[in-house]
């Protein structure tokens, strides 16, 4: 028996759930298909950055894009507040990229300077500061740190929380999630589009592929394509909670709301997501011990891999169907950062049934296939 | 709410909780002094504050975390009294530096 919806989702990960949220509110009758709790869940793992330094290189447009989503993270905050009653603890207050040698330091000039030579890219502030400066805003670190860049528009989230919220506001905008609905395959007939779930079919008008590297599968069946890496697993190692001592963000090293301190950013070549590489939480932690030395006396409490959802470039892909009009699919690494402008800006394009291509024509995946466009 | 079983041996060990004097027995754990002691809770959870004591005793559900000369989260279970051993009820989060 079909049901009536307007639009599916598939994927109820942070990307799918905003994509949904910014739907519902735009009055579509929504159904997200998730897999459920056996999904390899970036959503999960990821490490809670709302962050712009560093993004952007080789895409000029992805860090207007980011920009754009930062700027409108303060009203989803207070929206999903006010819709769920739940604190996601926005913390917006710029943010450093720390660095534990004059090499790493140079590294980091030239990184900047290159993502701001490129034509067209926002303008945003992002300062090299020496040793000293960063100390007066970060006290406690250690002799090795040499200096860092700090940006003003980085900050970081609750993001389980934000997760828990999303999933919360979308149940009482009347969103329908179906969990255990893994989306083996599409039909397109009539304008209209059946996946065959796990647990039945599912009848849509439009839909939206928002299923992290599993997109890769889903796009070729309503005529797109996700070219995914599938094996970038990253690492994050917790220490216990901790009385409040940073200020500001560091990329590889934040203290939450509650007072843990996540440690991260590893990469490395591997597609199972069930087991740690040691040997790469002992770098990450000690680096960790050279920004700050006392945390050699603090406790880890959990550590876990996680594979990131990244495209072959490591850009989001915003595309819809030529072939199966109302067929959309948002591929991207960023969901907690981009959450804002999924919402806000993606969201009601799809609801409208077009993408703007002023803004998003260039994250279509046209753009891994130079042959086929040119 | 504890007593010592009648045959429990063991010299006297002088500690502090709290800053108050107490006298523990040779072996106690930390968690089995507190309630001794009589104490009904050891510390307050960082996030909503709810107060805990000692549980697992097991060194499993990390309930009896106290501050142990000057050092928070330590596990009471997995702690052994020592003379001059200065234990503290933790309110809320650990000190970030020790």
């Amino acid at each position: 028996m079909p049901q009536d919806h307007d639009i599916a989702v598939v994927g109820g990960g942070l990307l799918g759930s905003a994509i949904a949220f910014g739907l519902a509110r735009e009055g579509q009758r929504v159904v997200v298909l998730d897999e459920g709790d056996v999904a390899k869940r970036a959503s999960r793992g990821n490490f809670a950055l709302v962050w712009v330094q560093s993004k952007g290189l080789g895409m000029p447009a992805y860090t207007g894009w980011t920009i754009n989503s930062t700027q409108a993270w303060p009203q989803l905050e207070a929206e999903l507040k006010e819709r769920t009653g739940l604190d996601v603890c926005l913390e917006q207050t710029g943010g450093f990229s720390i660095c534990l040698s004059e090499r790493e330091m140079e590294q980091r000039r030239d990184v900047l300077r290159r993502i701001h030579a490129q034509e067209g890219v926002a303008k945003y502030d992002v300062a090299l500061l020496d040793r000293r400066e960063v100390e007066k805003m970060l006290p406690g670190i250690g002799p090795d740190v040499v200096g860092g860049s700090y940006c003003p528009l980085d900050g970081h989230v609750n993001a389980l929380r934000l997760f828990r919220a999303f999933h919360v506001a979308n149940q009482r905008l009347g969103i329908d999630y179906k969990p255990d609905h893994r989306v083996g395959a599409i039909d397109f007939e009539r304008g209209r589009f059946r996946l065959q779930t796990s647990q039945g079919e599912i009848e849509a008008g439009k839909i939206v592929l928002a299923a992290g590297n599993a997109n890769a599968q889903l796009a070729p069946m309503v005529g797109l394509s996700a070219p995914m890496q599938f094996n970038c697993r990253g690492q994050i190692v917790v220490t216990e909670r901790l009385q409040r001592f940073m200020r500001y963000p560091i990329g590889t090293l934040r203290q939450t709301d509650e007072g843990t301190v996540m440690i991260g950013d590893s990469y490395e070549d591997s597609t199972d997501d069930r087991g740690i590489n040691t040997a790469i939480n002992s770098v990450m932690l000690d680096r960790a011990q050279r920004t700050f030395p006392f945390l050699a006396n603090v406790n880890v409490v959990r550590s876990w891999s996680c594979l990131r959802v990244m495209t072959q470039d490591g850009f989001p892909i915003y595309d819809q169907s030529e072939s199966c009009p109302g067929a959309f699919i948002a591929c991207c690494h960023s969901g907690v950062t981009l959450a804002a402008v999924h919402a806000y800006t993606l969201a009601p394009m799809i609801a409208r049934g077009a993408l703007d291509l002023q803004q998003t024509g260039v994250f279509s995946a046209q753009r891994f296939h130079v042959q086929k466009a040119a | 709410m504890f007593k010592r079983l009648p045959d429990t041996q063991g010299a006297a060990v002088a500690v502090t909780i709290d800053g108050e004097p107490f006298n523990a027995r040779e072996g106690d754990s930390v968690a089995a002094a507190l309630l001794a002691a009589g104490r009904s809770y050891c510390r307050e959870t960082p996030v909503t504050g709810a107060k805990r004591a000692p549980y697992c005793m097991m060194g499993v559900c990390f309930d009896c975390l106290v501050t142990v000369d000057g050092i928070g989260n330590r596990q009471g279970c997995l702690t052994r009294v020592e003379d001059g051993m200065r234990i503290e009820t933790q309110h809320g989060k650990r000190e970030a530096r020790a």
